[in-house]
């Protein structure tokens, strides 16, 4: 039995095949659909079957069974027939005998042959489900590769209509890096902003409400060149 | 496409804030197929792509092409590739097509949160591949 992988990769190798290529043949595979649909209902009518078969075979065993006993019981009283000197009644009893010897014969072929039935049906039965599994799995293989391919083709299509191309590996791992790198340098950035325009911002605010040593540098300039200069004019006085 | 969407609804968000915030943005991609694209800040040139099959969900995202392998380290990224492949998290490597692939399998009736794990975790390892992957490329 060649497996349902092997099978698989026989079909997905076959022609080194392209993208957009069927992977699977859909008409084959709705006739192996099919197939299998019938193959299923096959087994379900041979367990009705297998059910029928087998009442029969629990019916003809209960009838050799009370045969058996009738035989028993007439066989005994053609004896007391017999011990009676009722010979003639005791002919009668023998025949009956060998009447239930006849249909105990012919109960015990056809449970025989019902025997072998259910052997028969039982065995079709396990064969018929391990092909369905089979079966089953190989579908479900066929399916998946075929909607694997599928579904590549539609984002080729969708990657394609959009103008751009699937990326390379390289190209694609250095814009991820690339990308991790601005984000990294940006976040840095904004740090740094942070801090710088941050403390900026509040000495301007301060510097507004006339608080701190930057508030009114002009004024303080302004007194300190007039010291200088009165000084000056002092010394150039005396 | 509606049971799909319902399936993920919250998807991007969710995602989101298990990357700590970063933006995401999720899109469905006209087509034949149920495909979502999802798209996380910072990440754009590595889209993840969601599809659903009768079975399963995958999570792709792809890597690079067959005409990216430098010729003479094909079997050598082959060998790595099959190497790393059962130590990756959650992800696998695979082809499709031409296509080399990262991506994640979960059951088709999977919780909108293993999703988002999913897609996380493949994030995070096709960035990984894309770096450890480079010497093996064009």
């Amino acid at each position: 039995m060649s497996s349902v992988f092997t099978k698989m990769l026989t079909l997905v190798r076959g022609s080194a095949r392209e993208i957009g290529e069927s992977v699977v043949d859909a008409n084959a595979t709705r006739i192996y659909e099919q197939e299998v649909h019938e193959a299923r209902n096959a087994v379900a009518t041979a367990k009705q079957e297998l059910t029928v078969v087998m009442a029969k075979a629990t019916q003809t065993a209960r009838e050799i069974e009370r045969l058996k006993k009738e035989i028993t019981r007439y066989e005994q009283l053609a004896v007391e027939a017999l011990g009676k000197q009722e010979e003639a009644l005791a002919e009668e009893v023998a025949g009956k005998v060998g009447e239930l010897e006849a249909e105990l014969d012919e109960q015990t072929r056809a449970h025989a042959d019902f025997t072998v039935n259910v052997a028969n049906l039982k065995d079709l039965i396990r064969n018929a489900e391990a092909r369905l599994r089979e079966h089953d799995r190989e579908l479900a293989v066929a399916r998946t590769t075929e909607s694997v391919y599928k579904a590549t083709m539609t984002i080729s299509g969708a990657v394609g209509a959009s103008g751009s191309k699937l990326m390379s590996a390289k190209e694609s791992l250095e814009r991820i890096k690339q990308r991790h790198a601005d984000m990294a340098d940006r976040m840095a950035a904004a740090d740094e902003l942070d801090q710088e325009f941050g403390h900026r911002a509040l000495d301007k605010k301060l510097a507004a409400a006339g608080i701190g040593d930057t508030s009114d540098r002009k004024a303080q300039a302004l007194s300190r060149i007039r010291q200088q200069h009165a000084a000056r004019a002092g010394k150039e006085g005396t | 496409m509606n049971h799909v969407q319902k399936q993920i609804e919250g998807l991007d968000a969710l995602v989101s804030s298990r990357l700590g915030g970063v933006s995401t943005s999720m899109q469905p991609v006209p087509g034949d197929m149920p495909v979502i694209q999802i798209v996380v800040d910072g990440y754009e040139s590595l889209p993840i792509y969601l599809t659903f099959s009768d079975a399963q969900c995958l999570c792709i995202c792809y890597l690079w092409t067959e005409d990216e392998v430098v010729a003479e380290r094909r079997g050598a990224l082959m060998e790595a590739l099959l190497d790393l492949n059962i130590s990756v998290p959650l992800s696998s490597f695979g082809r499709i097509g031409r296509h080399y692939v990262l991506f994640g399998a979960l059951a088709r009736d999977s919780a909108v949160t293993d999703i988002a794990q999913d897609v996380v975790a493949l994030l995070d390892n096709a960035v990984d591949a894309l770096d450890a992957f480079a010497d093996y490329l064009r």
